[in-house]
């Protein structure tokens, strides 16, 4: 899908060397050229150093990624379900649907809380942004966006201010006023401009600062005020799907997941890649830090959700059964970190015991595939969006 | 971004990041893990969500949308 070479059999003089023979039809950097098949395999050869080729520059990885598995394994001693076996179970939970909120026209794709623990923010396919009371199930402010498919969404921490963005490959800040007849669509400002889709956003601990992760394979930091790049972040081999920040107030690191199956640890200063992980079978939907800063969870298309640690740097649990066939789109934690919320593209949510690995509860209701998942900031409810035009709220 | 590089680039780059990663500092996972799990211990009273909340605090349970007939 994403490496495009189309051959195509013309005869005529090479682009390099002048020579009339059969040509490829190649595209450099989105510029079409036409070399004969010798020019190509010179060009294949050229940047790499003397003696080193494709198979040895691939060995040289596999040596590496065995040598890194096993430094690792060399400090897994137990297992987290294994420590956790002395830990109470957790008690029957009695989580039901407790708010509907209908109103999207079309797919809700994302949501998220405002840190007043109330309001709430979601995005669809229609290309609408609402803002909702999660109490009162009133609609606060409406902003509908030229472009279709809003993937991502934000609330700013003052919560003043929403991100948002998707198949345009911006994402923009609408400042919300409290004027109801204001049109907020005029005053939306664009701050990231990526050469994909947006696939998420999130504001850093401040309203200055917005961090975007895009089907372009880079996740960047943006000053809002300005539009300007502070940082990007490349490393992912193909589309970055989600990203999140770490909880801590002097925290500055996020984490990364894509398509190319691997989650990163980023530090966002330097814009280097601290940590990688790579044992899902399929594209990482979605990632979470957990409460405490040292580890995170991701979810993926494979049907598993995986429970990192940071300071170990592997995989300490995985979350699946045989009954789940359908990936998991989102994740979340429980306020104490004891239980993990996944949504899954069976229409359910599987609430997971963390420490023991187990799944303690289904949560059935919505229509369709959910799409996000979000605790409120006080650990009092759980909201999901999903592709059936609804967000429930669960508590 | 990684769809404009060829492939010995993508490898190079996977392969630098690989030499960083080998030299990472890192502890025990029982370490970790007990870590952990005290952490959720310590948190575990408080959780809203597991413990629940008595239904006049929670401003989710009350009635919604209720009618008063005069």
């Amino acid at each position: 899908m994403c490496d495009q070479t189309f051959l195509a059999a013309t005869f005529g003089p090479c682009d390099n060397c002048s020579k009339a023979s059969p040509l490829m039809n190649i595209y450099l950097k989105n510029e079409p050229i036409n070399y004969c098949s010798f020019c190509v395999e010179m060009m294949a050869c050229q940047g790499l150093q003397k003696g080193e080729t494709l198979t040895s520059l691939k060995k040289e990885s596999e040596t590496l990624k065995k040598k890194l598995e096993e430094e690792r394994g060399k400090l897994t001693d137990v297992e987290l379900h294994q420590v956790a076996e002395k830990v109470e179970a957790v008690a029957a939970l009695s989580i039901k649907t407790r708010r509907v909120l209908k109103g999207h026209g079309n797919k809700v794709l994302c949501m998220d809380w405002c840190k007043d623990k109330r309001r709430l923010v979601s995005s669809s396919q229609d290309g609408k942004v609402i803002v909702w009371d999660g109490f009162t199930l009133n609609k606060e402010h409406g902003v509908t966006l030229p472009c279709t498919w809003v993937m991502a969404c934000a609330y700013a921490p003052s919560g003043c201010a929403v991100a948002c963005g998707g198949l345009d490959n911006k994402c923009s800040v609408v400042p919300l006023s409290l004027d109801r007849t204001e049109n907020l669509a005029a005053k939306k400002k664009s701050v990231a401009m990526h050469t994909n889709y947006v696939s998420g956003c999130s504001f850093t601990n401040s309203d200055m600062q917005l961090l975007t992760s895009s089907g372009d394979g880079t996740c960047a930091l943006w000053d809002v005020e300005s539009g300007q790049l502070l940082q990007s972040f490349h490393g992912h081999t193909a589309d970055v799907l989600s990203l999140d920040l770490a909880p801590s107030e002097t925290g500055n690191t996020f984490v990364s997941g894509g398509c190319d199956m691997k989650a990163n640890v980023w530090d966002m200063r330097s814009g280097q890649n601290i940590q990688s992980f790579e044992s899902h079978e399929s594209d990482i939907n979605c990632v979470k830090y957990y409460p405490s800063g040292d580890a995170f969870a991701s979810a993926s298309d494979d049907a598993t959700c995986r429970f990192y640690d940071l300071r170990a740097d592997r995989e300490v649990a995985v979350y699946q059964k045989d009954s789940i066939i359908f990936g998991a789109s989102s994740v979340d934690f429980s306020l104490s970190g004891r239980l993990l919320f996944a949504g899954y593209n069976d229409y359910t949510i599987n609430v997971w015991d963390v420490l023991k690995g187990n799944r303690v509860s289904v949560l059935f209701g919505h229509e369709n595939r959910i799409s996000r998942l979000r605790v409120s900031p006080d650990g009092t409810a759980l909201c999901s969006a999903s592709w059936d035009n609804t967000l429930r709220i669960w508590a | 971004m990684a769809r404009d590089m060829s492939d010995k680039e993508i490898l190079k780059m996977e392969l630098d990041q690989l030499k960083k990663e080998v030299s990472t500092p890192r502890t025990p996972v029982s370490a970790n893990c007990t870590e952990t799990i005290t952490f959720v211990e310590g948190l575990l009273p408080n959780d809203p969500l597991i413990k629940g909340v008595s239904d006049d605090k929670n401003p989710y349970k009350g009635d919604k949308g209720g009618c008063v007939v005069t």
